[in-house]
């Protein structure tokens, strides 16, 4: 996924990728990577619990708008 | 959590091997607008795909380097998971595709003004795909013209 994301920002799509195993997205570089707390097959959490669901995606939407980020951008979802 | 434990141990000898593709130079597009202003598509890896669509072929040696377009307004109960990894509980998004495959947070985030709009496809791929050259140096370069034409400012990236 994270090269995809390079692909799409390379031609002018901000991008934003949720990201569950910290080894690949240090080695890999993502521009923009949210790391989430949880285990594969749950990237946003949990099933059926729209209301986490919506913070992930929400703290994932926030880092495209935070000025303060360089590339690769590695934030952790608390 | 999402580290290198939750594997069983033929999974974590295959990734701690794996020679990961490092980006380099890492692009970076700047937002040009707020995202409340912004059109977004979604890119799921996790190998949904709608009753109507192929499922992903699972034998296909490095990965299935194909891509299925969702409707943006699909109903998600009817999507399918044909991700066929045993390195993870599929559980989860079988109870409930939104877990990888969020249309509806992203309708409801939509319709709060948190996000300008939704691209009216989203994006399926596979996962797992150890050969990612197909994927990324054919597939991917196909896909961007039609969101470029769909005026799409942001994505969403899923891996699962």
């Amino acid at each position: 996924m994270s090269l995809v994301a390079a692909e799409l920002e390379q031609r002018g799509i901000s991008t934003v990728v949720l990201q569950l195993l910290r080894l690949a997205t240090e080695k890999v570089r993502p521009p923009r990577a949210l790391m989430v707390p949880f285990r594969h097959g749950y990237p946003l959490g949990a099933p059926n619990d729209p209301e986490l669901q919506r913070a992930v995606i929400t703290a994932a939407l926030n880092l495209l708008m935070d000025p303060s980020l360089k590339p690769p951008a590695i934030v952790e979802f608390k | 959590m999402g580290d290198l434990s939750e594997f069983p141990l033929k999974y974590r000898i295959f990734l701690k091997a794996y020679r990961w593709r490092r980006i380099d130079p890492v692009p970076w597009a700047p937002l040009k607008k707020p995202v409340a202003q912004s059109r977004l598509v979604l890119v799921s890896s996790a190998g949904i795909v709608t009753s109507e669509q192929k499922p992903f072929d699972n034998s296909i040696r490095g990965g299935d380097p194909s891509i299925r377009e969702i409707p943006s307004d699909v109903d998600v109960s009817t999507l399918i998971e044909t991700h066929r990894s045993d390195a993870f509980d599929h559980t989860g998004i079988r109870q409930d595709p939104n877990l990888a495959f969020p249309a509806d947070r992203l309708q409801e985030l939509s319709a709060a003004g948190i996000i300008g709009s939704l691209n009216h496809r989203h994006l399926s791929i596979m996962g797992s795909v150890t050969a990612p050259g197909r994927l990324i140096k054919r597939t991917i370069p196909q896909v961007v013209p039609k969101l470029v034409e769909d005026r799409v400012d942001i994505a969403l990236l899923i891996p699962v």
